[in-house]
């Protein structure tokens, strides 16, 4: 059982290297020396990082543009005219046609609930499939496993015509019950491997005390999980957060449950030369994930690497 | 959404206290209290629809009659779908080499530089937005204008700047799908660059000194002692990225919609299932990237295994 370790394992390396490099790297650092020192190298590390970070810059300076310099010129004439507003934001938020403020709200709405749910839904399988003993048992844990691959698309058809039979076609249930659905067998997985490393000794000790499963599982399981569980719930939330296809499959047609994506991807299509609204909107759809990505960034990535088959 | 959550938490508190309520309640209660929401939500919202989509992909647009496997044939014998199969072929091979070979060298050239933290995090920044957003970003950079006109996208203000014609970048076809490409190896080179980096940073110490002595460095050293050091992590990073773009949808719907020959089998999965209403072929569409991602899954998972050994 592989992914999830693997993943904490590299990242746990990732993080403590870049950070501060222990006894071994500072010697090994030395050696590098020279070929850090060429100035080959770095002109090949800052053009990268110039050809990564210039698209985002650009949208972003233009974001803040007035409609007309947008049209008018590109945005790296911006310090010969630096006129700068936040009308398109204040458009985009709140005008009558764009309304992201509105979508934005959709989006929370979505995405909080299908973090919440799956997360104790798998807690409790995966405190099953750890500690609890019954026939089949590792039969049903390799099915979960196997779930992990099957990708979104070929669910879609089924499970929309379902929700057309139930009347929930195009409500917040569809989407939440789909989220729910489609984090179960990475979520379990990854939450059972992490609950296997707990030490027996501890579960032990208080099933001798008298201590149910429930008891069990608020009491001793529950406080040494959190990290796993933040890693997890940050990448479902990101995921969830940044997905296109689910909310277009099953919002689709009702606007008043579109979150920010689908309305920005739609209004690439219909008003693609806008760019005074798209780039606002595009920012106003990315700040949270970035915010969520500078401050966790080590459980981020950490739930990223584990949940990379996901799809 | 507040009250779902409460809804939904009331609802997994009954089922704990029922299950703990006292010691009268048999063993099989509290497994199906622990395991029957999991279990059920799998059944229902992968189990069921995965195997309702094979057998819908056999039968017509609305699944009135049998056609056999005539789905299949149209998905790899006409000529618009073959266009489709090519950009999804070239997706797949092009995307995970590009990033890799990207994240690899970005990863070396950083390593244990003083910038390497805040250099990481540029580059991996656009994996935390979503592929919409970065559609958009990308959009704007690839923004025509004629070759008089002041320009406003920086992808043909520098042809221009060069004495070259502005062109564009998205409708000319084939050079379309490259350019598409391109987004996504943006968004995938920081998965790659930050899995090699924890890689790189294992390489035991003694190799290294050992190839020192032999005279190895630069170049050298990166081809005979970090590419082969680090393969099983390099073939990890390529399937993994190769099962991500294998199903990337967001990109292609956001930029161009699919049209002048930029489909991929995961757009015109969409399309045919959702807009055309073709559900069988949809569902054959489907049923082919289940099919395709599968040996890359296993794949993946035994190298995975393999860097789990060697660390």
């Amino acid at each position: 059982m592989s992914a999830a370790t693997v993943g904490t394992g590299i990242v746990e390396e990732a993080v403590v290297g870049s950070k501060a490099p222990r006894g071994g790297l500072n010697r090994r650092a030395k050696f590098a020396g020279k070929k850090l020192s060429s100035p080959w190298a770095s002109l090949a590390a800052i053009i990268i990082a110039l050809v990564w970070t210039t698209p985002t810059v650009g949208l972003l300076v233009t974001s803040f543009r007035p409609e007309a310099d947008i049209r008018s010129d590109g945005w790296w004439n911006v310090l010969l005219h630096p006129t700068f507003t936040m009308d398109n934001y204040q458009q985009a938020l709140f005008g009558n046609q764009t309304n992201f403020a509105g979508y934005f709200v959709n989006s929370l709405v979505i995405t909080l609930p299908a973090v919440v749910i799956p997360i104790s839904i798998a807690l409790l399988a995966a405190y099953a499939f750890a500690w609890i003993d019954f026939r089949g048992r590792n039969l049903l844990f390799v099915a979960v496993f196997a779930l992990q691959i099957v990708p979104i698309q070929v669910t879609l058809i089924p499970l929309l015509s379902q929700y057309v039979d139930w009347g929930i076609n195009g409500t917040y249930w569809t989407v939440w019950l789909s989220h729910t659905m489609f984090a179960l067998p990475l979520a379990i997985f990854l939450l059972h491997n992490l609950m296997k490393e707990i030490p027996p000794s501890l579960i032990e000790a208080a099933r001798v005390d008298g201590a149910g499963h429930v008891k069990i599982f608020f009491r001793v399981l529950l406080p040494l999980l959190v990290p796993a569980i933040a890693s997890f719930a940050i990448f479902q939330f990101l995921w969830v957060w940044n997905d296109l296809l689910v909310a277009l499959t099953f919002a689709g047609g009702a606007t008043n449950v579109y979150p920010l994506t689908v309305r920005i991807a739609e209004m690439v299509g219909s008003r693609g030369s806008d760019w005074y609204l798209l780039s606002a909107g595009a920012f106003i759809s990315m700040i949270v994930p970035v915010i969520v990505f500078l401050s966790l960034q080590r459980y981020f990535v950490r739930g990223l690497l584990a949940g990379s088959v996901k799809g | 959404m507040l009250v779902v959550i409460a809804l939904f938490i009331l609802v997994m508190g009954a089922i704990l206290w029922l299950v703990d309520s006292s010691s009268k309640v048999p063993r099989w209660a509290v497994i199906t209290g622990f395991l029957g929401p999991a279990v059920l939500a799998l059944t229902f919202g992968l189990v069921y629809p995965g195997l309702r989509t094979i057998y819908s992909s056999f039968f017509n647009r609305n699944g009135t009659e049998y056609v056999g496997v005539d789905n299949y044939v149209r998905a790899f014998t006409e000529s618009q779908f073959q266009i489709v199969l090519r950009n999804t072929v070239l997706w797949v091979f092009l995307v995970p080499i590009a990033a890799t070979l990207v994240g690899l060298i970005y990863a070396v050239l950083v390593d244990r530089t003083r910038f390497e933290r805040i250099a990481k995090t540029l580059v991996f920044l656009p994996m935390a937005i979503s592929m919409v957003g970065a559609s958009v970003i990308w959009k704007f950079v690839y923004e025509y204008r004629p070759t008089d006109r002041p320009q406003t996208g920086l992808a043909n203000q520098l042809l221009v700047w060069l004495g070259l014609d502005s062109r564009q970048f998205l409708l000319n076809q084939p050079q379309n799908t490259l350019f598409l490409i391109i987004v996504m190896v943006w968004i995938q080179t920081g998965f790659a660059m930050t899995v090699l980096s924890a890689s790189i940073k294992a390489i035991p110490e003694d190799i290294i000194e050992a190839a020192k002595l032999d005279g190895l460095s630069g170049l050298g050293m990166f081809r005979h002692i970090t590419v082969p050091s680090i393969r099983p992590a390099l073939v990890v990073v390529l399937t993994t990225i190769a099962m991500g773009t294998l199903k990337v949808f967001d990109i292609v719907r956001t930029m161009t919609g699919g049209n002048f020959s930029t489909s991929v089998v995961a757009n015109e999965f969409y399309w045919q299932s959702f807009r055309q209403n073709d559900k069988g072929f949809g569902a054959a569409l489907a049923v082919v990237l289940f099919v395709v991602v599968i040996p890359l899954v296993v794949y993946n998972v035994r190298q995975m295994r393999i860097v789990e050994e060697i660390r």
